[in-house]
């Protein structure tokens, strides 16, 4: 009972992280009906802003991590939107989907161009030690990754819920003509989207690197967990997502406990499979019609 | 008709000369998971070749080298070594990751040019190629020098085993499953994990609820690292002892405190208590700014390795230099720059002095000192 608890706390701790990334999934989705192939490596290239900062510039952890949330927000957000988003959009979402491919492997190949090919160690944003309650030894760094992304998330819905801004870019994102008629700044309001997700990533990043390690290929196994995690929950939810990532984490952790090891990385997959097949709107999603 | 002469005898002279008599190929691993390897061998094969150069180079002529990148792809290594094979070169360096040479080195073998590598895969010289060496013990000598330490120094009757799904880790983890047997000792955890593996919360826990008296770790660098940060998270207190990556300098730096206390068999560390690798360790840091591990060591005493046994035998000779090596000893008193008396066998297998070494404040701490195997 006790290692089950602690698989499960553990896997809940990794899933709020693919959370926090497949939310930047479903965003961008509602944001430009398009999807971000280089999510994952949104989430590993902070890692290493931060370490330039730390090994490069001579900044504390905590400087260094401010830098490297400034530098995510201004490439990752703010450019990424104006240079690559803008000019494709209109092109339809094919082209900016190959084009958020194309960003991957550059982003891949400069980390490993001007930083290193090999993995660094990168410092632990929260407490190390454990906790021994009753034989569960529990994790400071999972109890603490779960509180910072429920936080995190919880707040991130508030805010689309609850202020104008958040209301104006929900109406950005479900009819951006009619939003524009009722004097919202779609633009601005998709330009926030961007920012936004580019914040969660910077967030996954400094929650997962030092436990995955700062990698240029780090981004890559991540990517494709938290795109399987926001289908899964539901593409056009915020909970959706969360749910999926949850789900994932837990799942794989009981998986490699208490089934198989070699075919973990499977489980994922066939979830997404019988999502598909079962209930393809996800598990919180909300079925979208398309006029044809 | 003076310039045709003289065109037909520069053709000539080009002809009978050796055009890539010191063409040196590093095939290795310098992207991808097995980059922290490939790089160390890397940079341990440039320094000898600087100094081979600064020295005069190889029976007078100077060694010119290409790297080329396998992204720790085996495939991919499989095309880098023909590239290399084409290209002319006298010997290739390399590659580190087991599952990448098993598949490489036969076109190696096919073309006749002699390869030295970093591999330790027990099949890897068992398969009758005459051009393959090894810089370091193959799992199947390097393993069976810890049945010892399970069984004497930590008394253990039943031990677990976590390894990586490869050509590597099969190798060494068929080799501890068997000598564990011979020495009646229990394996009551067999945890496989895939290379590149990330998340190893789950490998950690099934170890803690094995109960066993200690664990056998055989992953490669990276996974080893996270492998030791997430045994530290989770508070597995159970003594973990590894063949050659585990303890090694990568490993201490990106698993920091948690890699203290690990315990693992070395063929080569700059550690030891041996003042010849510790001037190397020095030179090493010196030029790149960081510490060299086994595999920067293993480069460097195989290119020197190239040059000795070249003017042994006089002449840029591919056939010679590999039916040289079987049954060759390189004492360190006469060669100075292998570091350690080092013998290879009719298969290329090698043998020579290897180390116990623990983990100790963030240093490798030699404990013993393990005879050449015979």
């Amino acid at each position: 009972m006790e290692q089950l608890i602690q698989v499960i706390l553990s896997g809940l701790a990794t899933g709020s992280i693919y959370a926090l990334a497949a939310i930047g999934f479903t965003l961008i989705w509602q944001a430009a009906q398009t999807v971000n192939f280089a999510q994952g490596e949104f989430v590993m290239l902070p890692a290493f802003f931060v370490l330039i900062g730390i090994n490069f510039l001579g900044m504390p952890l905590w400087l260094a991590m401010l830098f490297g949330l400034a530098l995510s927000v201004l490439i990752l957000g703010v450019a990424f939107k104006r240079i690559l988003v803008d000019p494709l959009l209109s092109h339809g979402g094919l082209s900016l989907i190959i084009a958020t491919m194309a960003v991957a492997i550059l982003m891949k190949e400069l980390v490993k161009e001007f930083y290193s090919a090999e993995a660094q160690p990168y410092p632990a944003l929260v407490p190390q030690g454990a906790w021994d309650l009753s034989g569960v030894i529990i994790s400071l760094q999972d109890i603490s990754h779960l509180i910072i992304c429920f936080v995190v998330i919880v707040g991130l819905t508030l805010f689309l819920d609850k202020t104008k801004v958040g209301r104006c870019m929900q109406a950005a994102a479900q009819n951006a003509a009619v939003a524009e008629i009722l004097g919202v700044n779609v633009k601005r309001m998709i330009l926030y989207t961007f920012v936004v997700n580019a914040v969660l990533a910077t967030l996954a990043s400094f929650l997962i690197t030092p436990v995955y390690l700062a990698k240029f290929s780090s981004g890559e196994y991540l990517g494709l967990i938290a795109f399987i995690a926001a289908i899964v929950g539901g593409f056009n939810q915020v909970r959706g997502a969360l749910a999926g990532g949850l789900l994932i984490g837990v799942l794989d952790n009981i998986t490699a406990t208490y089934i198989t090891a070699e075919y973990r990385q499977a489980i994922p997959l066939l979830l997404l499979i019988a999502v598909i097949l079962f209930k393809p709107e996800g598990i919180l999603g909300k079925p979208e019609g398309r006029a044809v | 008709m003076f310039k045709q002469i003289a065109g037909a005898s520069a053709l000539m002279l080009a002809m009978a000369s050796p055009v890539h008599a010191v063409d040196i190929a590093i095939v290795a691993e310098l992207s991808g998971g097995g980059a922290p390897a490939g790089t160390q061998y890397r940079d341990g094969i440039m320094l000898a070749i600087e100094e081979i150069n600064a020295s005069g180079g190889i029976l007078g002529e100077k060694i010119k080298v290409t790297q080329h990148d396998t992204q720790t792809d085996p495939q991919i290594s499989k095309g880098l070594v023909t590239k290399a094979i084409d290209d002319g070169a006298y010997v290739i360096m390399g590659t580190v990751y087991s599952s990448s040479t098993i598949v490489n080195m036969f076109e190696a073998m096919n073309a006749g040019v002699p390869q030295i590598v970093g591999a330790e895969a027990p099949n890897i010289t068992q398969k009758g190629n005459p051009y393959v060496f090894r810089t370091a013990y193959g799992a199947h000598r390097g393993v069976p020098s810890l049945t010892g330490y399970f069984r004497d120094n930590l008394k253990a009757k039943k031990v677990a085993v976590t390894w990586v799904n490869n050509e590597f880790g099969k190798g060494g983890h068929d080799v501890f499953v068997a000598e564990m047997k011979k020495a009646g000792i229990n394996v009551i955890a067999d945890i496989p994990s895939e290379a590149g593996a990330a998340d190893f919360a789950a490998d950690v826990s099934r170890l803690k609820s094995a109960g066993a008296d200690a664990v056998f770790v055989y992953l490669h660098e990276e996974e080893s690292a996270r492998f030791l940060k997430e045994a530290k998270k989770q508070g597995l207190k159970t003594p973990l002892v590894g063949e050659v990556t585990l303890t090694g300098q990568k490993v201490i730096d990106l698993a920091g405190d948690a890699a203290n206390g690990a315990v693992a068999h070395v063929g080569l560390t700059a550690q030891a208590n041996v003042k010849s690798i510790q001037d190397f360790g020095k030179k090493f840091s010196a030029k790149y700014g960081h510490q060299t591990d086994h595999n920067g060591i293993k480069g460097y005493i195989g290119m020197w390795a190239v040059k000795y046994v070249t003017e042994m035998n006089g002449a840029f000779d591919q056939k010679k230099f590999a039916d040289k090596m079987h049954g060759l000893c390189l004492d360190v008193n006469k060669h100075p720059n292998m570091l350690l008396t080092t013998c290879w066998d009719k298969d290329g297998e090698l043998a020579r002095e290897s180390f116990m070494v623990e983990v100790q404040n963030g240093k490798q701490v030699v404990t013993t000192t393990v005879a050449a195997a015979k």
